[in-house]
């Protein structure tokens, strides 16, 4: 995501900061990329539908807080 | 590459290290640029990270680049994904970085900013990230299992047991500890309690929102939030002043105990969308940036330190907490130097999204120098106020009176630290409190050094009040989510231990267990919160010892696992990169733990002082700062209850030792790998 070839400009890297940024703040409260998710469905299982931005939103909130998970418990 | 160009550059960083400590070791006299312990503390990290994290990962842990980690074995797009080093870094760090670095550092200082600090830097580097970086390194060889499990996995099902029990009753102490960092910040404090009472219909504003109205979008919600959060302070200061709604919110410690005992139930039964979730996002954003704005602000402002390197309180007399230097010091900051929850965090999400074993060190042990980082940060703030101006606010109720004529006599005379009446009822005024005396708990403390430091960058004086105000809500907010977060785990913990008496526990989704487990939950955090709230000490007196004893117990159980899996791996020679703060961190517990039982200073030992207030109950006497025959009978009760979970803590911690010992002289015989790892044929032959 930050592989910076020599050819790319000032505008494209900012662009890849901002992603890294955005990401990085979005999986600190749980929420990983929904993109990354439908790549992975696509190419992995591609007869099935992937969830929608919504159900992979509340999927992923049910999963931080969820039945034994201590991901949503915050660190002394 | 020649060894002059490799190490050089690592030379000047240590030799700039070193100037910067033994500046700061060495002043003594006039005060010191708080610059310098930041220059010290960061030149440490780069080396430690440089070259001790190098030697984990090459010698004790042989990362292998090529080797498939678990987000790449289970990629499902979900809970095991590839994830970027950076991102992943920082959700790390947002997940181990939380109140205990802020509060620990504080209390400490009042042996001077020199203990604290040194025990941080080496803590930090030979013990905690140690420990975080191990632990992470082993999940995820294990598919991302938890610590529990990896207990039960490498030695044994007794040991998983006992850990799984020990871990639900250290998480009972920490709740409470964290309660009452709250209570004692907004107790008699209508503006504090306004503002954190606000982030609740905030918080199910923002969740409303997030559900149905636009859904995902967490950037634009927590922008959201966080204006009204603004608004909510400020709205605070005008409540402040007001005629009617002043006193309406203003609550007495144990009106706020009970409040929060039912909000801790209450919350931990909603929907998890409606008002944990998103003040979940308020309180993480705020907490980094937060972070990062101090950082700034020190940086900026470079303000003096003004608390004595080392005061006369490592004898043990100190009226923060009770003990002397060892093993007391050691206890009291222990997240920031070494945090045993930190491996419930190590063995829970992030392992499942490393993309390469490489990135571990960054992440494990370099996220853990950071969280130290915060720690040092604290320690600076609690250090460039007045020190006259500190003890006023963290000595008990009991030694200072209620007026600032009388805290100003204690402390100038009792403690020696000279401070007028007058700079007390300005320092509160200027915060926009009624009183700043007896205000322990170490979270009001840190907010004034914050709101000095960033005033004095931002606003000025005028500003002092906000930015004390954001400094308390940004505590309040992220302890509240760490209670109802941690109610909910702990709800969980407790329907599994349950479920090994009787199975009809285990079901989470069923409504009369759930409601009984969560009941229960509450109430075991509710006795330690009510205990510590209405102990005439002040509570932190009491309880904070017990919260780091239970936290670095829980290190040394991790170290203790890490230790059997380098046996285990057959690395043994390279064990003491483990044992030894294994070994140290029993030695400080187990003395503090044995002290705090059977020392016969009544002011340390919860036995001697529980015999010295139950003879004078026999001679019909009450003593303070009991009130009446009640009280004394509630304090014998109270400190036997703690005696009965200080020995706790202690077997607990020496059993997981003794198996561990165990188990790493069975592997140590056998004359090959045994580790369990989750593909042991990947196991580098010999």
């Amino acid at each position: 995501m930050t592989a910076s070839a020599p050819t790319q400009s000032f505008r494209d890297r900012l662009k890849a900061f901002n992603k890294c940024v955005c990401d990085g703040a979005r999986l600190m409260v749980g929420q990983g990329d929904y993109g990354t998710y439908v790549a992975h469905i696509q190419k992995t299982h591609p007869d099935q539908a992937p969830m929608t931005e919504r159900e992979f939103f509340r999927n992923r909130e049910n999963a931080r807080f969820g039945v034994g998970n201590t991901s949503g418990f915050r660190c002394c | 590459m020649g060894a002059v160009q490799k190490h050089g550059p690592w030379a000047l960083v240590g030799a700039l290290g070193a100037a910067a400590l033994a500046i700061v070791a060495t002043q003594r006299g006039e005060s010191i640029n708080a610059l310098w312990v930041v220059v010290a503390a960061v030149c440490v990290y780069l080396i430690a990270y440089r070259y001790y994290s190098l030697y984990i990962a090459d010698k004790v842990m042989r990362l292998d680049p090529k080797r498939e980690t678990p987000a790449h074995r289970h990629n499902d797009g979900l809970d095991y994904v590839p994830t970027n080093k950076t991102v992943l870094f920082g959700h790390h760090f947002a997940a181990i970085a939380g109140a205990g670095p802020l509060v620990g550092p504080v209390l400490a200082a009042q042996m001077g900013y020199l203990p604290g600090m040194l025990w941080i830097l080496s803590g930090v580097v030979l013990a905690g990230a140690v420990q975080d970086f191990m632990v992470l390194f082993i999940s995820m060889r294990r598919d991302g299992r938890s610590l529990g499990e990896l207990i039960r996995a490498e030695l044994g099902v007794i040991p998983g047991v006992i850990a799984l029990f020990g871990t639900f009753m250290i998480m009972v102490i920490l709740l409470a500890v964290l309660a009452m960092i709250v209570v004692k910040a907004l107790a008699e404090s209508p503006w504090g309690t306004f503002t954190v009472a606000a982030t609740i219909p905030i918080a199910i504003l923002m969740g409303l929102y997030a559900r149905y109205v636009r859904p995902g979008k967490i950037g634009e919600v927590s922008v959201i939030g966080f204006v009204l959060l603004m608004a909510a302070i400020i709205g605070g200061g005008q409540i402040n002043e007001h005629p009617v709604w002043g006193p309406a919110f203003t609550f007495t410690g144990t009106q706020l105990t009970w409040m929060l005992i039912g909000y801790g139930f209450v919350a931990a039964i909603l929907p998890v969308w409606l008002l944990l979730a998103p003040r979940d996002y308020l309180s993480t954003f705020l907490k980094i940036g937060t972070i990062i704005g101090l950082a700034l602000g020190i940086v900026v402002v470079a303000p003096h330190m003004q608390m004595p390197a080392m005061t006369k309180f490592v004898d043990g007399t100190g009226p923060v907490w009770a003990g002397s230097l060892f093993p007391f010091l050691f206890i009291t900051i222990a997240c920031g130097a070494v945090s045993g929850f930190h491996a419930l965090i190590s063995s829970g999400t992030t392992p499942k999204l490393v993309d390469n074993e490489m990135d571990t060190r960054f992440i494990g042990y370099g996220g853990m120098l950071m969280e130290s980082f915060v720690a040092i940060m604290a320690l600076v703030a609690a250090s460039v106020i007045d020190p006259g101006i500190y003890f006023t606010m963290n000595s008990p109720g009991a030694l200072l009176g209620t007026t600032p004529e009388t805290a100003a006599a204690a402390v100038t005379t009792k403690l020696g630290f000279p401070i007028a009446a007058e700079t007390i009822a300005q320092t509160a005024k200027d915060v926009g409190e009624h009183s700043i005396i007896s205000r322990v708990g170490g979270a009001p403390t840190l907010a004034v050094g914050m709101a000095h430091i960033i005033s004095s960058a931002i606003g000025g004086k005028a500003m002092m009040a906000f930015w004390y105000h954001f400094a308390i809500l940004f505590e309040a907010l992220f302890i509240l989510t760490a209670v109802d977060a941690g109610t909910r785990a702990g709800r969980f913990m407790l329907q599994d231990l349950l479920g090994l008496l009787s199975p009809r526990f285990k079901d989470t989704s069923a409504w009369a267990p759930s409601m009984a487990a969560t009941a229960l939950c509450v109430a075991a955090w509710g006795y330690f919160l009510y205990q510590g709230v209405t102990d005439p000490l002040g509570g932190i007196y009491t309880l904070w010892p017990l919260f780091g004893i239970s936290n670095q117990m829980l290190a040394a159980v991790a170290l203790t696992l890490a230790t059997v899996v380098i046996f285990k791996m057959k690395r043994e020679r390279y064990a003491f990169v483990t044992i030894i703060p294994t070994v140290w961190l029993c030695i400080c517990t187990l003395t503090a733990g044995w002290q705090k039982i059977f020392s016969p200073d009544p002011k340390i030992g919860f036995l001697s002082h529980a015999d010295r207030f139950s003879a004078a109950i026999a001679e019909g006497k009450v003593l303070a700062p009991a009130k009446s025959m009640d009280d004394m009978h509630k304090i014998v009760f109270n400190d036997r209850i703690d005696a009965v979970l200080a020995v706790f803590f202690v077997c607990l911690v020496v059993a997981i030792v003794v198996f561990g010992v165990m188990a790493c002289l069975k592997a140590y015989r056998s004359d090959r790998w045994t580790a369990l790892e989750a593909d042991p044929k990947l196991a580098p032959a010999e």
